[in-house]
């Protein structure tokens, strides 16, 4: 029973990476890439290791559960800091953005400065 | 039945490193690198359903805290450079 469990989040988990990889591929842009990549190739992670904390004995269920928790702290982090990076560093949106109020933001900024 | 995983995993890390090699700009290829660190973390995981070892878990920690810290440096190079390939 429970390893039936186990076995249905980690194919859950490899679906989850998959369309994510696949996202990173087909998207047209950085910030959609980015966007499309690290949500769902972070959750489908955290499922594959909810398999080991379901499936295996306390000391490796503790060890999956510290690299859970780093994982859902630091690719956020991760992933905000590689988008301001790339906003700060002038890389073009797809012609299809509405909406940019940070880049906005940042130059009038400039211009208050100057 | 976890080979079946091995192989997706495999198709993923392919996906990530046609973008490491195609993506137009430098943050393109920052973004994959990041994203190919998580699916090591992935890679680790079954290798520890493979072989029953909870050494690999180790690993998959290490490998976590590195990735980290490499796209935190990587995201503060392309912030102060700006360039563009």
């Amino acid at each position: 029973m429970k390893e039936t469990i186990s076995h249905i989040f980690l194919f859950i988990g490899l679906l989850f990476d998959l369309l994510g990889c696949i996202g990173l591929v087909r998207f047209p842009d950085v910030y959609l890439r980015l966007m499309a990549a690290t949500k769902s190739v972070t959750l489908g992670t955290g499922l594959i290791l909810l398999s080991v904390v379901i499936a295996g004995s306390a000391p490796v269920a503790a060890k999956a559960v510290l690299v859970l928790l780093f994982i859902s702290v630091t690719s956020p982090t991760a992933a905000h800091a590689l988008a301001r990076a790339s906003s700060v560093s002038d890389i073009k949106m797809w012609e299809g953005t509405v909406c940019d109020k940070f880049t906005e933001d940042r130059k009038r900024k400039t211009n208050e400065k100057t | 039945m976890i080979i079946f995983g091995f192989i997706i995993l495999i198709i993923c890390s392919a996906l990530c490193l046609y973008r490491i090699g195609r993506g137009p700009t430098a943050s393109d290829r920052s973004v994959a690198i990041d994203i190919l660190g998580i699916i090591v973390v992935a890679f680790c995981v079954l290798l520890y359903f493979k072989t029953g070892d909870g050494f690999y878990l180790i690993v998959a920690i290490a490998w976590a805290l590195l990735s980290f810290i490499g796209a935190l440096a990587l995201a503060k190079f392309l912030e102060d450079k700006g360039f563009d390939e």
